[in-house]
């Protein structure tokens, strides 16, 4: 029987042998065009899309560390950006309605009185920030444990963590009263006490999600050059070999998974001030999905490969949908097609190959 | 965070009074035209529906350009596709306002994306006017709504029953605002009136399987069925409606977001002889909808039908016009004050509506209607004259504990 | 009683709904290993299928009739097609087979909205198949299910006597059970794959001219249904047409039971907590292939 797993994506640079300082010039570009280029070119609205982007770059950072490096191919990081998206949407519903006060919503659909005990800890901000990122990758920690204990991988994997979505969509949206259903929680006007109308807070929302991402690739980078990282790459490529040597390839994967779930519950933490909304829309098979896309176009198994694709696929869309509002959906779907067919280990995998071009010419002259 | 602290230092917190943000949308009005924004879904599930509402708005700036414009420029209509994805909506209607600087963005369905653009309206104090029937509980300064509140619609639906002498209701609907409410307040009507409310059951939008609740719905016994289900789930729906062997003889279903272009896509042999509640037919008479019906098809086809929301989405642009036209200018503030001094009209093909100041609501003419075997809503009742909108159900002493 | 009972039925043409779509599935993803997301658009082709007929025969029973071998040819002839040019390059990689036929499906989507305008269209079903048989006075069944259940196990009879019987089904079993040692025993395994996704894909066509009796005919239709069929297949055991049918009618009979007591929501739910905990039992299916592959 073929297995179900993808063969490893052989273009994938070993992250050690690239010295620490090139990783630092990296870094430090990246930070100049983040903080320095970006907020100068760029108005109010457009700045705002790309903190948006920025927020899909960080979920991508994670699948790109599960599925590139580990290879899980997670359709379900929708249901941990919803996780970290509603954690903050509701502390901060909760504060633009006051003390002692329900969330407008809950006044109009729910008919409550009083607030349901689960909304109550969300009112102190440090357990809503903390709980962010930590609700994601305890929820990923124990559906991990059922399903890597238990073998279940590949394909199976894949689908299964699809209908999470699915399931997790529809439970929120039939929890009307106390989710905001449907259109889930909007309106929100503030963030720890700053006014989230004003264009200049919006601008630092953007810093706020740019530094995140920085801090998330540097900890992926971290992961990923570790032993650790080692590890996670040789579970990808022969579990079983792994599994001979006397490792737990359950756990190997497990931390790699709830690391993405962590991320991708952050990225749904910053989703909300930057766009000022979160709703089931973005939890469902349909977004999920999209996030993956971004990952392969950029390069699944390299560093910056997830991020810059998310970005890209992402500002591709916007781009094509201002310009095509009726026929872009056939670009969309190209766009899944193509890179994917013609360019296996993605844009990045272009800079290998330009490099080793350069290298076998050298050796000819 | 303290680093944020300091690097916001700037930034206005939400206990500043005075925001400094209060700059209002910019509208360009440089060229010789004007630009507004049509914001529908074109893909995804609500492609279904918001496809003809943008269709039926392309049509009415194509007759205000034709006859001259609006103060003299001409309308450039800017389309954006919401995709069915409510923080889309927000992005784009964002997009309109700042990039394209419109006077005036018309559009969204569902009432999810209604209120995912709102505060971004509110913010930009920018309009949006949204044409379709809606679950009330909402006025926003920068909002008009063209179709029916709660009380033009679901109300006079519920009177229509309990005068054919219904006493007991079942209530299904697609999981959403819209319906959730409107069950709130048909169940509030019906404790009122004397009326039973035997079950209420809620699918996921765009769900497809309805046995398991047509099961539900035939043995409550129930003696009417009011049916807010949305988009492909009414297919579904009355699919097996008939297979279970239920008519609309013994127990009629009350929908209210089936129109024209539904029953075309449902069949009538499904059907035939089941009630809408609406503002507007094709059929209904009268020489602006005459015009209106043979000017849609001419355009789009001879075989596609009028609806309700096409025909609140084509009043709308009219209804902006005539507010922009009375204020002599296409500033946001100058339309509203223009719209709140009252007496803003236009003769619709629904009939001649009035736009209420305070509200931003429209008065209309409420109409049940059954549908033929022909695929046409033929009217059975109307309300008389247009009533006025009453979005928090006010005026009705059985709502008090609602809003 | 007659409440457990009458819901026992719906469930089971709940399970006949999912199983005539998850069928095709079973062979594209069970036996080739192949997640085709567009399967779900292969499906609204056999329901647009239904449709264009209609307007060239006036029956609705025969057009419907005719419908069914049509639909089959046009949905296993585009499967081909989508085989040929995508799939056969990403045999090796079946996770990126997942992504490229998503996209494939929102072209197709888009395709359909083009051609056939984006509302839902209408067919006609003949009144035979509209309305309900009485087994006692409570306890109905539509005629529409019933339809669908005698044309889901007609297929899955069909299938399982070519997979066990007939040369093809030999060769399918072989390139799935060893698709090397059947390429060096000579099998032309390419042409295997493409018969066996013409096959597969050509069952999504029928389950598309089946729906159009119970569900709506648009350009979202696959959609909405393909997760679902997706998780019958894998719950089933992969390579395992018995595990499908089961699962099939075993998932309809739960959600129809769970959600006649709660709401659709806490059963989606419930259904998908069912579906872990099955898989903690038995993680790879009710079903598997033995095998003595270490993977």
């Amino acid at each position: 029987m073929t297995t179900l797993q993808d063969p490893p994506v052989t273009t994938t640079p070993p992250a050690r042998k690239r010295g620490v300082p090139a990783v630092a010039i990296g870094f430090g570009l990246a930070a100049v065009a983040l903080f320095g280029v970006a907020p100068a070119a760029l108005g109010d609205f457009r700045l705002g899309l790309l903190a948006k982007y920025l927020c899909i770059a960080i979920v991508a950072a994670g699948i790109g560390l599960a599925w590139g490096r580990g290879g899980m191919l997670t359709l379900g990081q929708g249901v941990f950006f919803g996780l970290g998206g509603y954690a903050m949407a509701m502390h901060l519903k909760l504060t633009d309605a006051g003390p002692g006060q329900l969330p407008d919503f809950m006044q109009l659909y729910g008919q409550l009185n009083a607030l349901p005990w689960w909304w109550r800890p969300f009112a102190n901000p440090v357990f809503a920030l903390a709980a962010t990122v930590l609700l994601p990758m305890l929820v990923a920690a124990l559906l991990g444990l059922l399903i890597f204990r238990r073998r279940v991988r590949g394909a199976y994997f894949a689908i299964l963590s699809q209908a999470l979505c699915a399931a997790m969509a529809i439970f929120l949206i039939g929890q009307q009263g106390t989710t905001g259903g449907t259109n889930g929680l909007t309106d929100i006007q503030g963030f720890f006490g700053y006014d989230l109308t004003d264009p200049v807070n919006r601008r630092m929302i953007y810093f706020i999600v740019a530094g995140a991402l920085l801090a998330v690739l540097g900890l992926t980078w971290q992961l990923m050059r570790s032993r650790y990282g080692e590890l996670l790459v040789a579970v990808r490529d022969g579990e079983e070999r792994v599994r001979f040597l006397g490792y737990d390839p359950a756990n190997v994967k497990l931390v790699a998974y709830v690391a993405a779930a962590g991320m991708a519950g952050l990225a749904g933490a910053l989703f909300v001030p930057a766009v000022g909304i979160i709703s089931p829309a973005m939890i469902g098979v349909v977004p999920s999905i999209e996030f993956v896309i971004g990952v392969a176009v950029g390069g699944r198994a390299s560093l910056v490969g997830p991020a810059l694709g998310a970005v890209a696929v992402a500002w591709a869309k916007t781009a094509l949908s201002e310009k095509l509002p009726s026929a872009w959906t056939y670009f969309e779907g190209l766009l899944f097609i193509l890179p994917i067919l013609f360019l296996p280990g993605g844009l990045a995998s272009l800079v290998t190959l330009l490099r080793r071009r350069r290298l076998s010419k050298k050796e000819a002259a | 965070m303290a680093a944020f602290a300091t690097l916001t230092a700037c930034g206005a917190k939400t206990s500043d009074s005075t925001s400094s943000s209060a700059a209002g949308a910019t509208i360009d009005t440089s060229g010789s035209s004007v630009k507004v924004g049509l914001l529908n879904s074109l893909s995804g599930t609500m492609a279904i529906s918001e496809v003809t509402v943008r269709d039926s708005l392309k049509l009415a700036i194509d007759e205000i350009n034709a006859a001259g414009g609006v103060l003299g420029k001409q309308i450039e209509p800017v389309s954006e596709d919401g995709a069915s994805d409510w923080p889309t909506f927000a992005e784009k209607s964002q997009k309109l306002i700042s990039q394209d600087h419109v006077a005036a963005v018309f559009g969204c369905w569902t009432s999810a994306s209604r209120k995912a653009v709102k505060p971004v309206f509110e913010k930009n104090k920018s309009l949006l006017f949204y044409p379709v029937q809606y679950e009330g509980l909402e006025q926003s300064p920068y909002i008009f709504y063209t179709g029916a509140t709660t009380n033009q619609q679901i109300v006079p639906g519920l009177d229509y029953l309990k005068a054919q002498g219904k006493t007991s209701l079942y209530l299904v609907g697609s999981d959403y605002v819209f319906p959730r409410t409107a069950n709130k307040i048909i169940k509030a009507y019906a404790t009122a009136n004397g009326m039973k409310v035997l079950g209420e059951d809620y699918a996921p939008l765009g769900s497809t399987e309805f046995s398991t609740i047509v099961n539900k719905v035939k043995a409550s016994g129930a003696s009417a069925v009011f049916n807010t289900l949305n988009g492909d789930s009414n297919v579904a729906f009355f699919k097996e409606y008939k297979s279970a062997g239920l008519t609309a003889a013994a127990m009629p279903v009350v929908s209210v977001s089936i129109a024209e272009e539904e029953v075309k896509s449902i069949g009538t042999q499904y059907l035939a002889g089941q009630l809408t509640a609406w503002n507007y037919y094709q059929t209904t008479p009268g020489a602006a909808n005459e015009k209106f019906v043979k000017a849609y098809k001419a355009k789009y086809g001879a075989d596609k039908p009028t609806s309700d929301p096409m025909e609140a989405a084509y009043t709308s642009v009219y209804l902006w016009k005539a507010m922009v036209e009375k204020a002599g200018s296409f500033d946001v503030e100058k339309v509203k004050a223009a719209a709140a001094a009252g007496g803003i009209t236009y003769d619709a093909p629904e009939g001649k509506v009035t736009v209420d100041g305070p509200t931003q609501h429209i008065f209309k003419t409420a109409r049940i209607g059954k549908i033929g075997t022909d695929g046409l809503i033929t009217e059975v009742w109307n309300s008389g004259e247009p009533i006025k909108p009453d979005p928090y159900l006010k005026g009705y002493p059985w709502a008090a504990g609602l809003s | 009683m007659t409440v457990v009972l009458s819901q026992l039925f719906t469930g089971i043409s709940i399970g006949a709904v999912l199983l005539l779509i998850a069928l095709g599935l079973s062979l594209t993803f069970g036996q080739m290993n192949v997640i085709n997301m567009a399967h779900g658009e292969l499906i609204m082709f056999g329901a647009y299928t239904v449709y264009v007929l209609q307007k060239v025969i006036s029956g609705a029973g025969i057009s419907l009739l005719v419908a069914l071998p049509v639909a089959f040819v046009i949905a296993g002839l585009m499967g081909v097609l989508i085989e040929v040019l995508l799939i056969r390059r990403l045999y090796a990689r079946p996770l990126d087979t997942l992504l490229v036929t998503w996209g494939v499906s929102l072209i197709l989507q888009q395709a359909a909205r083009d051609v056939f305008g984006a509302p839902n269209v209408q067919t006609r079903a003949p009144e035979l198949l509209t309305g309900s048989i009485h087994l006692t006075d409570d306890l109905v069944v539509s005629s529409s299910r019933l339809f669908i259940l005698v044309l889901a196990l007609t297929a899955v009879g069909a299938l399982s006597v070519v997979l066990k019987v007939s040369p093809l089904g030999r060769r399918i079993r072989a390139v799935v059970q060893n698709r090397d040692l059947a390429s060096v025993s000579g099998l032309a395994t390419g042409r295997v794959d493409r018969l066996t996704f013409f096959i597969g894909s050509g069952l999504a066509g029928i389950a598309g001219v089946a729906l159009t009796l119970v569900g709506p005919i648009g350009p979202t239709m696959g959609t909405n249904i393909i997760v679902n069929a997706f998780l019958v297949v894998v719950v089933g055991g992969i390579g395992q047409l018995k595990g499908t049918v089961i699962v099939a009618f075993a998932l309809g009979v739960v959600q129809s039971m769970v959600e006649y007591t709660t709401t659709v929501s806490v059963a989606s739910v419930i259904v998908f907590l069912v579906i872990v905990a099955f898989l903690q039992w038995r993680p790879q299916g009710l079903f598997t292939l033995r095998t003595r592959s270490l993977a």
